[in-house]
């Protein structure tokens, strides 16, 4: 071909490009661990940290997890993250199922009913405001409750439903099952992958939030995992106005975010297949 | 049963489906407490709200429009506003752009592994939480220990309080947005290349086009409508800067710079207790917000319409 050189030049320059977005994403995590992980000695040897340390000491780590608010912390996320991501699918999942039944009556108004939902919202103080008058301030289940139903989610699941043939309902019923026994023995062990991607969305977002905590919870006895990490990382943003953090603060700190990402970094190559489907699924629906 | 009569047969349709409704039930109470009640809790913007009277018996404001026009007479008016509608601006310009870019390496890239890893890996920041963004920043941008800094001075530059200076701000939010979402954002357009007819390719090929040539002649306009729908959309959205970041990379020395609308509200309303005003600015970013949605879906159908 005429076209050779300039293509393998141009292959070049794509693969050159794709191997520096890797590296993009993946460095300054890297960076991150090894700051972790660099003993003490090391860095006021060199001057600051090393991109990869000569020696590993895991002392950053054993002084983080001695203070009790972390491991508590961690309970009290993993809670959020098990119940949370259970109450989400079961109640994501009854409400998708009626709305992609195409002859329930109503079937336009519940859409809109949840729709408008996504288009006009009360805002935060209005919200708090109910959460407090339901008690639920101070809670784990402030965690968990306001956010139980994500529309985006009920809406992915409900066009995945959709998508089944109507003859599988209509055997089913001449079988004799009743609605609740089609959807749980029918149509759920049809619909795993739609789960398991609503199912992983609702869960990362347990595990990395935060913000729900900061406006509801002001127990520190009941902070999430994120909100403690930030307030390690926050100590040290105030004594950096005063330009003092420490070498030991630094690595600690650091190792408190890989405590708080490593279980997403530990199953993300495996659930990422997932995630890429179920966005390409939605994305292709429009 | 009255079946003869056709609101008899509604009302028996209705109860051949009771199972439905029952499922249905649950969620609508939901959706009635956590999403209309606070719907209805809005009111509050034109009441002098207080703790002890709740929300129904809370004296009406005199006028009506106090807190509206508190809000709009003070001087965080324009600054909130132009800080919102910038640093949302920012972001979509300077976020798009990077991520069609990388969708069309990603579909140029004729080694399957190599496709595959990178898109693993650049995937991989989006499930990260702001929290863990934030010290990472902090690893790089640190005045002390951040890496950068380190390379500067060593370099014999003075270094940057990246994460505590008004010049900075921006600039340290749109990069690590655009570090987060970069290969994420890709996804999308890169389906909309897959979906693309791949004999347009063959006959550019027979026509003598080059890889470039290709890449301007068929994919981009492969791509064209999406692009168009995904920024109609994302100007929908331009009143919401990022809450959940902004809230975690900012303190008081950015606040000039770096305070949303809603990072206030937070603050004016659970921090100093001002519920009535809080709300009334929500309402305000919410009613915005309503318009520029609405009016980007018309957008979105009519562009759609006419080029499909």
């Amino acid at each position: 071909m005429v076209t050779g050189k300039s293509d393998r030049v141009f292959n070049g320059f794509v693969y050159a490009i794709l191997i520096a977005v890797a590296l993009m994403s993946i460095f300054p995590l890297l960076y991150v661990v090894s700051m972790s992980l660099t003993p003490y000695s090391e860095v006021v040897k060199n001057g600051g940290f090393v991109v990869i340390p000569r020696s590993l000491s895991f002392e950053a780590y054993e002084r983080i997890f001695a203070d009790p608010a972390l491991g508590r912390s961690m309970l009290v996320t993993v809670f959020v993250t098990v119940v949370g991501t259970i109450v989400n699918l079961l109640l994501t999942t009854i409400a998708a199922y009626p709305l992609s039944r195409r002859n329930l009556k109503g079937r336009t108004f519940f859409l809109l009913f949840i729709v408008v939902t996504m288009l006009f919202n009360g805002g935060l103080i209005p919200t708090y405001l109910i959460v407090q008058s339901l008690g639920l301030l101070n809670t784990v289940w402030s965690l968990i409750v306001p956010g139980a139903i994500a529309t985006f989610n009920v809406l992915v699941m409900k066009s995945f439903f959709e998508n089944l043939p109507e003859e599988l309902f209509e055997s089913a019923k001449i079988d004799g099952a009743k609605e609740f026994r089609i959807l749980w023995q029918i149509v759920l062990p049809l619909s795993v992958p739609s789960v398991m991607t609503v199912g992983l969305f609702y869960m990362v977002g347990h595990w990395n939030s935060f913000f729900s905590a900061v406006l509801y919870i002001t127990d520190s006895d009941l902070h999430p995992l994120q909100v403690v990490i930030r307030n390690m990382l926050l100590l040290s943003q105030s004594s950096e106005l005063q330009a003092e953090v420490t070498v030991p603060t630094a690595a600690m700190q650091m190792a408190a975010v890989i405590a708080g990402s490593l279980p997403i970094i530990a199953v993300y190559p495996f659930i990422q297949k997932h995630f890429t489907k179920g966005m390409l699924l939605g994305a292709i629906k429009g | 049963m009255a079946s003869g009569t056709k609101a008899g047969r509604k009302l028996a349709g209705i109860w051949q489906m009771k199972a439905l409704y029952l499922m249905l039930l649950p969620c609508l109470v939901w959706y009635f407490i956590f999403k209309y009640l606070p719907m209805y809790g809005v009111i509050i913007s034109f009441k002098d709200y207080n703790f002890t009277d709740g929300i129904l018996n809370s004296p009406w404001a005199d006028p009506w429009y106090k807190y509206f026009q508190q809000f709009f007479e003070s001087p965080y008016f324009s600054q909130l506003l132009s800080n919102t509608l910038l640093i949302s601006l920012y972001k979509l310009v300077f976020g798009m752009f990077p991520s069609i870019v990388l969708a069309i390496l990603f579909h140029e890239c004729r080694i399957s592994w190599l496709k595959r890893w990178v898109q693993t890996l650049s995937y991989m920041p989006h499930f990260l939480s702001w929290i863990i963004i934030y010290g990472i920043s902090i690893a790089f941008l640190s005045e002390t220990t951040g890496l950068i800094n380190r390379w500067i001075t060593e370099a014999g530059g003075g270094s940057i309080p990246f994460m505590n200076s008004t010049e900075w701000f921006r600039t340290v939010l749109v990069s690590t947005e655009i570090w987060k979402d970069l290969g994420w954002g890709a996804i999308i357009y890169l389906a909309a290349i897959s979906a693309i007819d791949p004999t347009l390719y063959e006959a550019a090929r027979v026509d003598g086009a080059s890889r470039l040539r290709m890449i301007w002649h068929v994919t981009l306009p492969g791509i064209r409508n999406v692009i168009t729908l995904l920024l109609i959309l994302k100007i929908g959205n331009i009143m919401d800067a990022g809450f959940e970041q902004i809230f975690v990379f900012y303190n008081p020395r950015v606040y000039e710079v770096g305070d949303i609308i809603d990072t206030w509200v937070y603050r004016t309303g659970l921090e100093q207790m001002s519920f009535s005003l809080a709300t009334t600015v929500g309402l305000f970013k919410s009613a915005i917000g309503f318009v520029l949605i609405i009016g980007a879906n018309k957008l979105a159908k009519r562009w759609g319409g006419s080029i499909w």
